[in-house]
């Protein structure tokens, strides 16, 4: 439907997920001077922290992939998505299993479907937007290079959606409910502050404030040929409304009012799935289709080839301990991959390293441009590591 | 009221777009059809009265030579013809017409959709049927599409294209199909809220354009002259077709309205919005004072609920249907059906013989 929904839906979900991974890596944080102690266990120290962040954040916003991104074009099936952000999620020294993946994704969408939900206009998805990047830039504020380049995005935001009109942003609105269709997966903490049920449904108050824009329903006012008004009447509205906020601001500073977009998380709010109780409303969820698919290639597109294509340096030894767990322990991770329902995978698509990367013409020409030293090293990468690749067969 | 009646069950949960519930009534066989759209699918379900038997069916929106390419399907909506009923489907890609069981496709018109996509999206939503022999679609650029509809067969034409609109259409209605004569019998209404008003006939005559306030109106009916008009701010106007002239606004919602609905025989409009809420209203036309009256009858809540699509199964309004973004359960449509009750109108309405 529209084709200006894919920016918005990129800055926000990955927002989320610096939210998600910022206050993990803090739950693993270990005090430096006990972190030279411990040679053994996986330390997490603040500057190893920041670098993270800092990585992901330069492979977020590098300006190649932002004007990939801002082109008009439809959204990306589920599967393309979460391939980006598996990408995006690897592009730092951090490491994380596909368990803690699939749940750090799941947290992120659930997160951002809340917010389109429970948005009152469409363009407070904008509101939204900058209540992700105001947070961005505040994790960048001592890096001046990748401030600018948020900055950028700022601008770049506000040139494209400051001049949509309300019935084009409900397009936006509903092109990404569309997306987000069929999504019930219970959230710990949202189901702990009462806004989702415990079917996985969110909670939609008839009560609060009203839209910017919007009247308190209960008035009927009758008009005469002449435009007078001859009666008024009130009637019961069967909620609890009072008049709207001011409104939010759409400039790069300001306060944006909503609270939606801002940061839910904190050390002592650990995150959590349940697994458990979705398996009930399997029929309801829409199954990835395992069928080959033609027009799968394009799918694995540009943005995640030009992804997989930056280069991060990697420290001495890539296996040892910078591992992220999103569960309490490594026991959890393991048991969360061994009973997560079928029609819940993301059947992420496994990109390798291949020989053949010069039958592709147009992936060839992208890493001469962002290949930095000039040659990759396909052999010595591990498992782990994504380079630029053809995918094989779909 | 109303009570609560038991749902029907789809395939899959209604997707979040305009007047997303098509209804269409066959009393010689004791039937109801419901249309329900989810993203490029189409479900319909076929209900007998007696609420005993259900069959369903899915319908793509897909170029009828083309395999694999799908679009996102934005509104399906029945267009009752005297002389014949069809299910038209509107999506990116174009305009599908169906016989009215979504047997056969009888007509398929390809909209002008760019090489690679461009800012304005490309799709055609509104859907009408207007006065013996058209069907009226709107499409994003603002356009008009009126079809020339035969009595039978599949040989439709594109008769005009209208170009009134500068904004994407978002929904239409008519009245006086078929039966009595009418000063005006189409209004259309595109994202910005401007209305036009229309006279069918071999070439369109535009009558009245009664301008928005830069808000969407998302959904449009049109009733004894009188047009009915839903916005994103959740307000509702009437306005005289023909003059324009205002005539009621009334805060109805919190949220932007999806649906609304009027059972022309007795005048009761149901609005439906993203604030969970479905409100029944009674519209009073007093012609000899060219005055209207708007009554709030009844308000009915969907919990934790978006509804994207609201319609009357019938004329007279005994009884209506909603569906929800998202629902889970149930999937379907939900029934609600009028009690035998004294209404604040002051008559009494027996319960009809036609429920869902």
């Amino acid at each position: 439907m529209s084709s200006r929904t894919l920016p918005l839906l990129f800055i926000n979900l990955g927002g989320e997920m610096l939210y998600i991974l910022d206050q993990r890596l803090r739950a693993q944080n270990i005090p430096a001077d006990k972190a030279k102690k411990v040679s053994t266990i996986a330390a997490w120290i603040e500057e190893d922290r920041k670098r993270v962040m800092n990585d992901i954040i330069t492979t977020m916003f590098n300006k190649k992939f932002l004007e990939e991104l801002f082109k008009p074009q439809e959204l990306y099936s589920k599967k393309a998505l979460r391939t980006v952000f598996d990408r995006l999620a690897h592009a730092s020294i951090m490491r994380l299993n596909q368990a803690s993946m699939d749940k750090l994704y799941d947290l992120m969408t659930m997160a951002f479907k809340y917010q389109v939900l429970l948005c009152p206009r469409p363009k407070d998805i904008l509101l939204v937007s900058f209540n992700h990047m105001d947070a961005i830039k505040d994790f960048v504020k001592d890096t001046p290079s990748i401030l600018s380049q948020v900055d950028e995005t700022y601008r770049q935001l506000i040139e494209m959606y400051t001049p949509l009109s309300s019935g084009e942003f409900q397009l936006i609105r509903q092109t990404l409910l569309i997306f987000f269709q069929d999504m019930h997966i219970r959230v710990s903490i949202f189901l702990k502050d009462k806004v989702q049920n415990s079917n996985g449904r969110f909670v939609l108050p008839t009560s609060g404030s009203v839209p910017h824009g919007t009247q308190v329903p209960g008035l009927i006012r009758i008009f005469s040929c002449t435009g007078e008004e001859l009666t008024r009447q009130q009637f019961n509205n069967g909620g609890n409304y009072n008049a709207a906020l001011r409104e939010g601001s759409f400039e790069i500073f300001g306060d944006r009012v909503t609270k939606l977009g801002t940061n839910m998380y904190s050390v002592s709010r650990p995150v959590e799935t349940h697994m458990s109780g979705t398996s009930k409303n399997s029929a309801q969820h829409t199954k990835v289709s395992a069928a080959p698919n033609p027009l799968a290639k394009e799918e694995l597109n540009l943005l995640a080839r030009l992804m997989g294509g930056l280069e991060v340096e990697k420290p001495g030894n890539t296996d040892s301990g910078f591992r992220v767990n999103l569960f309490a322990t490594d026991e959890e991770e393991e048991e969360a991959l061994i009973s997560r329902p079928d029609e819940l995978s993301y059947g992420v698509i496994n990109i390798q390293a291949t020989k053949d990367q010069q039958a592709n013409a147009e992936l060839a020409k992208i890493m001469g441009e962002f290949t930095e030293s000039g040659d990759q090293s396909p052999g010595a990468s591990s498992k782990g590591d994504d380079l630029l690749a053809m995918m094989d067969g779909l | 009221m109303y009570h609560k009646e038991k749902s029907i069950q789809i395939k899959n949960s209604a997707s979040a777009l305009y007047n997303n519930l098509g209804v269409l009534r066959i009393a010689p066989r004791r039937l109801t059809y419901f249309t329900v759209v989810h993203a490029n699918v189409v479900n319909m379900i076929s209900a007998s009265w007696d609420g005993l038997n259900y069959s369903h069916r899915q319908l793509q929106s897909k170029e009828p030579n083309v395999a694999t390419s799908t679009s996102l399907i934005m509104q399906a909506a029945f267009c009752a013809l005297p002389s014949r009923d069809l299910l038209v489907v509107t999506s990116q890609k174009g305009i599908q017409m169906y016989e009215s069981d979504g047997s056969i496709m009888v007509y398929w018109h390809a909209l002008d959709t760019p090489e690679t996509p461009t800012e304005q999206a490309v799709f055609a939503r509104g859907i009408s049927a207007v006065w013996e022999n058209y069907i009226c679609v709107g499409v994003s650029s603002g356009a008009i599409l009126v079809f020339d509809v035969p009595s039978k067969g599949s040989n439709i034409t594109l008769s005009e294209v209208l170009e009134e609109h500068k904004e994407s259409i978002t929904d239409m209605a008519s009245e006086c199909s078929g039966s009595q004569e009418c000063i005006a019998n189409l209004v259309t209404a595109d994202d910005e809220g401007n209305l036009c008003v229309w006279k069918s006939g071999e070439e369109f005559q535009l009558l009245n354009k009664i301008p928005g306030f830069d808000m969407s109106c998302s959904s449009v009916k049109l009733w004894k002259g009188t047009v009915v008009a839903g916005y994103g701010t959740g307000q509702i106007r009437l306005y005289e077709a023909v003059t324009g002239i205002l005539h009621a606004e009334v805060n109805a919602h919190a949220r932007w309205i999806y649906s609304l609905d009027i059972a022309p025989f007795s005048g009761l409009l149901l609005s439906a919005a993203e604030d969970s809420l479905v409100r029944v209203w009674h519209l009073t036309m007093t012609p000899e004072t060219n005055s209207v009256e708007v009554a709030h009858l009844h308000n009915e809540c969907v919990t934790d609920t978006q509804i994207c699509g609201a319609k009357f199964c019938d004329g007279d309004g005994y009884a209506f249907a909603v569906t929800g973004y998202d629902l889970t359960d149930p999937l379907g449509p939900v029934g609600w059906e009028m009690e035998p009750l004294l209404t604040s109108c002051g008559y009494s309405i027996g319960l009809g013989s036609g429920t869902l």
